[in-house]
């Protein structure tokens, strides 16, 4: 019996071996093409179109115009820097609302936890675009969040630190990064609620037990458990908002712009195709490197 | 906090209940300080319970537990000076061994945490990992990992929940004797709860056996197994033959005879509940011995079953009212019989004991085997 197990594995060895090698690589086509088509091809795109001279009548020349890529940095380093600056304040908001949301929903709502989850994502049954719109109207003057944050001081407040400019909300950096943390506020719960999620609970009753106070129980236990999800949490928050445009356009004012605001404007109506792309290089470029500096400093490779 | 008056764990009327059922009966209990003490019982009969209540993951809804004079019944798990061995170890995978054995120590700013840590990993010799991930330790060391965590700390009392549960057989004897060792090594109180009774037989000076929230009988090895005081704990902690029989009026203050089945059979006066007539007769299949040497009790039967374990043989003898009684002879070089031999059972009067009959006679008995 096990003699003939094995002459059979053995004779049978050779042709699934051969087989098994390149069916991962089968499997791994289309996701090869759908990048190649769908993410090389545009980047070698841009980078070629970035580097090149003309106007849309006349066509472009390639001319390794290296210069207009200090020339776009100069002229438009306000709204790179406001937009990380808008993207870090929405990303740090959305882990401050996010993680006890999470945690909440990961290890407390037992049965319900179906039923949160699906209200989490159910902003997503409508559009992105009516959703920034709606808070449009959320924050519009005349609606009772604007008159309560008057009567409470709070627009005071937030004028005073140079988040608004007037008595209302709306047309601000305020409504901006309210917007921002708002729309991403998803993409920071469920990878968040992903790691919680696996958090066994026995390991804060084991700390409990080892006199740890609650507080020093999540610094020491919950929080450093939950590091892949804060750092993918953060990450999926982060990028989309720092590229954002919708946000700034609906609810800001031209003190807001962000760089999204301003390659949008120039591909589409300024039609400076060769700015635009060096633009998004850029827009590109400062992300990867902010991204690759935090994701080693978080130390979470191991963890992930 | 750390020098907190140390002395017996007691246990005051505590009770826990759920909202459909009690899950442990209010429950006295004293445990002296410096033993090792078993919780015994099948699952679900609230040992872990009670060993949750005093750790204080779980609150009591009545009762009160003390700690020599101080009472902790109202005190938060990390303001007790208790710590637990969990069933599944629970350390922390982002920690170092070391870490891990430190936690404790670190979070009351011990000075010396390092040094201590490492003083406990080389008692349960795992010095040489303390740099080590525990997921890239086997069970067995992850187990030790979590005791020397618990231990490191010198509590007042130290709780193991199952704590062998885990391992393969061969581990789990040479833990029971590692444990014991650094028990008594260590000289704190142990509280072990298990449904293994082989294991707190093994390894506890004493032990509560509890079965559906009640505590059914307290005592030391040895005394619960030679004189259990209800069926249940005759049956859970070992085998049992259980004869049904009627006390005879009269007899001395040492023996009394009782009418098992139309036979006069002795039992200890000792060994009988006062007040009863109708009795269970137990006796444990190590005491029985075929042919007529084992003592003045005599039964005849037929040789129904032999199996043979090299240490021991085990028969099956059917009794004429079709009873079958379980009977172990030692390897010894004594005869064997064979099967369907007829033999006759013998017993000496101090092996038997009587048991109210109005329990069941199978109580506990099914719950041995079916442990994971």
């Amino acid at each position: 019996m096990a003699e003939a197990a094995v002459l059979s594995t053995g004779s049978a060895a050779p042709p699934s071996r051969r087989r098994r090698n390149w069916v991962p690589y089968a499997l791994l086509l289309p996701g090869i093409l759908w990048l190649l088509i769908f993410f090389v091809l545009p980047m070698v795109t841009l980078a070629s179109q970035s580097l090149q001279e003309g106007n849309v009548d006349d066509g472009y020349v390639f001319t390794a115009n290296f210069s207009i890529y200090l020339d776009a940095l100069k002229q438009y380093w306000p709204q790179f820097v406001r937009s990380f600056v808008y993207a870090g304040i929405a990303t740090g908001l959305a882990l401050l609302l996010g993680y006890p949301l999470a945690y909440f929903i990961a290890q407390k709502a037992g049965r319900h936890k179906n039923l949160v989850l699906v209200l989490v994502i159910a902003p997503f049954f409508t559009s992105f675009l009516i959703r920034t719109l709606a808070w449009r109207t959320i924050l519009s003057d005349d609606w009772f969040i604007t008159t309560w944050a008057q009567n409470l001081h709070i627009t005071d407040f937030l004028q005073a630190v140079g988040l608004t400019d007037n008595d209302s909300l709306l047309n601000s950096q305020f409504a901006v990064i309210m917007g921002l943390t708002y729309n991403f506020l998803p993409f920071m719960i469920l990878p968040l609620y992903t790691s919680l999620e696996r958090l066994d609970p026995r390991l804060i009753e084991a700390a409990g037990d080892l006199y740890a106070s609650p507080w020093q129980t999540f610094r020491k236990v919950t929080w450093p458990l939950s590091l892949p999800g804060v750092v993918a949490g953060t990450l999926l928050t982060f990028i989309p908002a720092a590229g954002d445009f919708i946000n700034a356009r609906l609810l800001g004012n031209t003190q807001t712009t962000m760089i999204g605001s301003v390659i949008d404007s120039q591909f589409l109506r300024v039609l400076d195709y060769p700015l635009a792309a060096a633009l998004s290089f850029i827009l590109l470029v400062l992300i990867v490197a902010m991204v690759s500096v935090y994701v080693r400093r978080a130390g979470t490779e191991e963890l992930l | 906090m750390s020098e907190q008056s140390k002395g017996d764990l007691s246990l005051v009327a505590l009770t826990k209940s759920f909202a459909t059922f009690t899950a442990v009966h209010p429950l006295d209990l004293t445990i002296p300080q410096g033993s090792f003490f078993a919780l015994l019982g099948p699952s679900g009969c609230g040992k872990t319970t009670t060993l949750r209540m005093i750790a204080g993951l779980e609150e009591p809804t009545g009762g009160r537990i003390r700690i020599g004079d101080s009472d902790i019944t109202e005190t938060k798990a990390y303001q007790r000076n208790v710590n637990t061995v969990f069933q599944s170890y629970a350390l922390f995978p982002h920690m170092s061994v070391l870490d891990n054995v430190m936690f404790g120590l670190r979070r009351r700013g011990d000075k010396d945490a390092k040094a201590k840590a490492n003083e406990v990993l080389e008692l349960v010799q795992l010095g040489q990992v303390a740099n080590k991930k525990p997921t890239q330790l086997s069970g067995g060391m992850q187990q030790r990992v979590a005791l020397a965590r618990a231990l490191v700390n010198r509590p007042d009392v130290l709780l193991l929940d199952e704590p062998l549960g885990a391992l393969d057989l061969k581990l789990r004897r040479q833990m029971q004797i590692e444990l014991k060792r650094i028990q008594q090594e260590v000289g704190l109180t142990f509280i072990h709860v298990t449904h293994d009774q082989e294991e707190a037989m093994t390894m506890a000076d004493s032990i509560a056996v509890m079965n559906a929230g009640r505590m059914e009988q307290l005592g030391d090895p040895a005394t619960l197994y030679e004189q259990p005081r209800s069926t249940f704990v005759a049956n859970f902690l070992g085998q049992s033959n259980l004869l049904r029989a009627r006390v005879n009026p009269g007899g001395t203050d040492e023996m009394v005879t009782v009418r098992a089945h139309d036979v006069d059979l002795e039992v200890s006066r000792e060994h009988l509940p006062d007040g009863v007539g109708d009795v269970w007769l137990g006796v444990r299949p190590e005491k029985l011995r075929l042919g007529e040497s084992g003592g003045p009790n005599h039964l005849r039967g037929i040789v129904r079953d032999v199996s043979f374990s090299g240490v021991a043989t085990q028969y099956s003898v059917e009794m004429p009212w079709g009873q079958e009684l379980i009977v172990i002879q030692q390897n010894d070089g004594s005869n064997r019989a064979t099967l369907g031999e007829a033999v006759t059972v013998s017993w000496a009067a101090q092996h038997g004991f009587a048991l109210d009959a109005s329990q069941d006679a199978e109580a506990g008995a099914e719950l041995v085997d079916d442990h994971g």
